[in-house]
């Protein structure tokens, strides 16, 4: 699809509606993470208005592109992305976090059609990834695995343990795209446990990486499209983010990691959301 | 006497049993899985001979997944694997699968509900030499906690490759238990076989004990059944292959007939079968249960049968566990 500036627009206007029904459903949901899913509206956007291969009426069609998510605490925006992609009704996402929705606060793939995995526990969705991508390859089917990671997972072992597997065995078919927003849930990443040079520890590991603008929607769309493109390792798309992205009162700022908007910021979040539409 | 519907090995305890390791079931039950099934695949940590993973890397190269010494990773690539239809068998040892990456396998298998099958090896104290670090006596208690789990302990090689065959078939998460020591094979391919199904091994006209047994220890409660009826005192010898979901039947008929229960495992006696014997029997009929097992304590370097004579896990120790219970 020829990337115009209406396609472009739209996938943009898409975010922004996006995010507003994360702001809800977390307002609804009284409890969960605001600054993540914020931060990667755009990117979940991408994904699912434009460059994976899916079907919402056919969530187990064979050829689909595998989306995983790995630090599952940012579902909402996941699930928010899929109920504009219409996997389900958006008023759905109001269930988020209730006794007996299909809405877990954390994403259970038996819950909920769609999910290719259950996540939460942060440090196994690229191991996990990695795993589909080899068997996908065993059975020559051309689908691609994205795997959508946070910064603060690569203070786990088990990443670095997924890393080496896929540098190793030359998976072209495993896309991470991971949100580089620098917060994890105490403080700034590199206040906590450093991760720099991530870039280089990725290369060091036989990964192709690409650095982008994790807001820029001609960036994203690009990266990934060169990623499709690497036949000779896998590729991570280091996407530098803003926590909170769209809600000026709190963008950059930790605090936001685990806590949703109040009964009374909410209307002002969304005003704030709302006034980024650029004409 | 030895049940006949049992079709053990003939004349088990007259002469010298053949010796193999449990451990080269997984490898024989892999392999003839294997044949049944082209989605199975093996996921191995760098110990393929020594698990017996190698022997379906022989088989079928191409469907051997070497993951190095990376539990974690074994474990999670696993359950990506099965995302896609694969049926993936991983292989280490139990210290280390379920032992280092039991959040890995409650998340990505037990949730997320993966049909994989972790394989612990060198589980019980006769891994021996190495000594506490891999002698792993928690994981039956570790893996029987965890929804969707199905449990497996094989009493020996014959019965290790009729758990893997029998978990290939079954599309649910599994943990099969097995151990590195030469142990006695006292089943044979025609004993009888079903998971959640226990076997009475040795039956008697009027048993004073219920001697319950998981793993290979049931061969040393055979031994312990010949002596006792050679001195006048009757039991039953029921062998679990299953722990999860447990044979609650063959529990309460023996709780309610017999009236008393010795459990024997070489594992913790917290947690462990004998455990799981009791919450049945205390719900259901309750009489005395003894557990006989590792008591809250670690193992230590040894040969296997020093071992399971220092932690009284032989037939003489169980011999003189059921006079004392029965007064005799």
């Amino acid at each position: 699809m020829a990337l115009t500036d209406e396609t472009l627009q739209a996938l943009e206007d898409k975010a922004r509606e996006i995010r507003i029904t994360v702001l809800r459903m977390l307002n609804a949901a009284k409890s969960g993470h605001t600054s993540g899913p914020l931060g990667m509206a755009d990117i979940f956007t991408a994904l699912y208005f434009h460059s994976a291969k899916h079907d919402p009426k056919n969530p187990d069609w064979a050829e689909r592109d595998r989306i995983v998510l790995s630090n599952g605490h940012i579902t909402p925006i996941r699930y928010a992305t899929m109920a504009h992609a219409g996997y389900f009704p958006v008023e759905e996402c109001l269930t988020l976090r209730k006794l007996g929705s299909r809405l877990q606060g954390h994403p259970e793939r038996e819950k909920l059609p769609g999910l290719e995995s259950t996540s939460g526990p942060l440090g196994s969705g690229l191991s996990q990834a990695s795993g589909m991508a080899y068997a996908l390859r065993m059975d020559k089917n051309n689908a691609r695995v994205f795997c959508l990671t946070s910064d603060g997972e690569q203070q786990e072992g088990n990443t670095w343990e997924g890393a080496m597997f896929a540098g190793k065995y030359r998976l072209y078919n495993l896309i991470q795209i991971m949100d580089r927003n620098n917060i994890q849930i105490e403080g700034n990443t590199e206040d906590i446990m450093p991760l720099e040079p991530l870039a280089d520890k990725y290369r060091a590991f036989n990964w192709h990486v690409i650095e982008i603008d994790g807001h820029n929607m001609r960036d994203i769309i690009d990266a990934i499209d060169e990623a499709k493109a690497v036949r000779e390792k896998p590729t991570l798309i280091l996407a530098r983010t803003i926590p909170g992205k769209g809600v000026k009162d709190i963008e950059y700022d930790y605090k936001w990691h685990g806590k949703p908007p109040s009964d009374e910021e909410l209307p002002r979040f969304i005003e704030q959301v709302e006034a980024t539409k650029t004409v | 006497m030895i049940n006949p519907l049992a079709k053990l090995v003939p004349g088990l305890l007259e002469g010298k049993p053949e010796k193999k390791p449990t451990r080269d079931g997984f490898g024989n039950g892999t392999v003839e899985a294997g044949k049944e099934n082209p989605n199975v695949v093996v996921l191995s940590a760098d110990l393929g001979d020594s698990t017996r993973a190698a022997w379906f890397q022989k088989e079928f190269p191409d469907r051997y997944v070497e993951v190095g010494v990376a539990e974690q990773n074994l474990a999670t690539v696993g359950s990506g694997m099965a995302n896609e239809g694969k049926i993936p068998f991983i292989a280490s040892y139990a210290a280390f699968s379920p032992g280092r990456n039991w959040e890995q396998i409650r998340t990505t298998i037990a949730l997320n509900n993966m049909p994989v099958k972790v394989c612990g090896m060198h589980a019980g104290i006769q891994t021996g030499p190495d000594g506490a670090t891999h002698q792993m006596l928690e994981d039956i208690a570790l893996m029987r906690a965890m929804p969707n789990m199905i449990v497996m302990v094989p009493g020996d090689a014959e019965e290790g490759k009729k758990c893997a065959v029998a978990a290939a078939r079954n599309n649910r998460p599994t943990y099969i238990r097995y151990g590195r020591a030469s142990e006695p094979v006292f089943t044979t391919p025609e004993t009888p076989f079903e998971v959640g199904k226990a076997l009475n091994l040795w039956e008697s006209a009027n048993p004073k004990v219920a001697i319950f047994t998981t793993g290979s220890i049931a061969y040393q409660a055979l031994v312990a059944a010949k002596t006792l009826a050679e001195q006048g005192v009757d039991v039953i010898v029921t062998h679990f292959h299953t722990v999860k979901p447990i044979d609650r039947e063959a529990i309460i008929t023996a709780a309610k007939n017999i009236g008393k229960i010795i459990t024997l495992e070489e594992h913790q006696t917290t947690g462990g079968f004998g455990s799981a014997v009791a919450e049945v029997v205390t719900e259901e009929y309750p009489v005395q249960v003894i557990r006989m097992g590792v008591q809250d304590e670690f193992g230590q370097s040894g040969e296997a049968d020093e071992l399971m004579e220092h932690y009284k896990l032989t037939a003489p120790h169980i011999v003189a566990k059921v006079k004392s219970v029965t007064g005799v």
